[in-house]
């Protein structure tokens, strides 16, 4: 089994969807990102905003939620070797972050994947470098934010 | 009343302390209960058998506590209008339970908008450094903030 075939590099996986209440929007700014537009209805109207709306890193949360939760149970590929499975590590960072709108209260936001690319790297023998696209859109299909991503991965390979 | 930091007051080269906080194994293990449900970000003991060594705050939540540090350094008493995104954003090193961080915004750039009067474009270089002095978050961003003028 190829490492391409296995990390699915050029398809576009839909995690899921997500529908931001207006409690959850405020409740995770009050602790995080507590600016008037995210944690205030009638401060928010009179924001560039014009309405109340979630923290770009809520938006950013929720990827992350549905990334994990998203199972391999519709279309299972196992790893059949050679070698161990290849096993997902921690990721350096993120890069070409948009907040390209606004997610208002009430959206349903649809999130998506799609692995890139991978490489070996030389500062970690028998680890590789996975590059990955992450983007989510609106109940409009209006694209609200995208990102890309990198995650390390043991691997034999 | 008028915010203390409008965009006329940011200064390239300018250095602005975000203060400190300590970072718990309670709020690390809330965060990722609900948005990054690994092991290493959950307990203890899977932290430590792996590559990062302890219980780790995920990135995302790193992504958050800087968030914070930020607005209440100066972000919640400026004419902030949101930022458009994120150039990037570097875990450099594991978060972990009990670490103490202090942050800094270094501006590095200032451009009033071409197509919007009033408005001014003020990119930063964040960063966030752990009790051992040691660099474990950067990140680099623009914000939109008004001029005095359009917030008065």
């Amino acid at each position: 089994m190829s490492l391409e075939h296995f990390f699915r590099i050029g398809e576009t996986i839909t995690l899921g969807s997500h529908t931001f209440t207006a409690e959850e929007i405020k409740a995770f700014a009050s602790k995080y990102d507590p600016q008037r537009f995210h944690v205030d209805e009638a401060q928010a109207e009179k924001s560039v905003f014009g309405r109340l709306c979630a923290s770009g890193w809520h938006t950013c949360a929720v990827w992350m939620k549905l990334n994990l939760a998203w199972r391999e149970d519709l279309d299972p590929r196992p790893w059949t070797g050679p070698g161990d499975a290849p096993q997902f590590g921690p990721s350096p960072g993120i890069s070409g972050l948009k907040w390209l709108r606004p997610v208002y209260a009430g959206d349903t936001i649809t999130y998506y994947r799609r692995a890139t690319g991978h490489r070996p790297l030389a500062s970690r023998p028998g680890w590789r470098m996975l590059t990955l696209v992450a983007e989510a859109t609106n109940q409009s299909g209006d694209k609200v934010m995208e990102f890309d991503n990198a995650v390390l991965v043991k691997a034999d390979q | 009343m008028m915010p203390k930091w409008a965009f006329e007051d940011f200064e390239v080269g300018q250095e602005l302390k975000l203060g400190s906080r300590t970072v718990s194994a309670e709020e690390i293990i809330e965060f990722a209960s609900e948005f990054d449900a690994q092991p290493m970000h959950l307990d203890e003991e899977a932290g430590k058998a792996s590559i990062l060594g302890g219980l780790a705050a995920s990135g995302w939540h790193t992504c958050c506590i800087f968030m914070r540090m930020m607005c209440d350094g100066f972000l919640l008493d400026s004419t902030s209008q949101g930022a458009p995104g994120v150039d990037y954003a570097r875990w450099k090193k594991p978060v972990l339970a009990g670490d103490t961080l202090t942050g800094k915004t270094v501006v590095e750039d200032l451009r009033l908008s071409a197509s919007r009067p009033g408005l001014g474009f003020v990119t930063c270089r964040h960063e966030l450094v752990n009790q051992r002095g040691e660099m474990v978050f950067e990140l680099k961003n623009t914000g939109m903030f008004l001029t005095r003028e359009a917030a008065a």
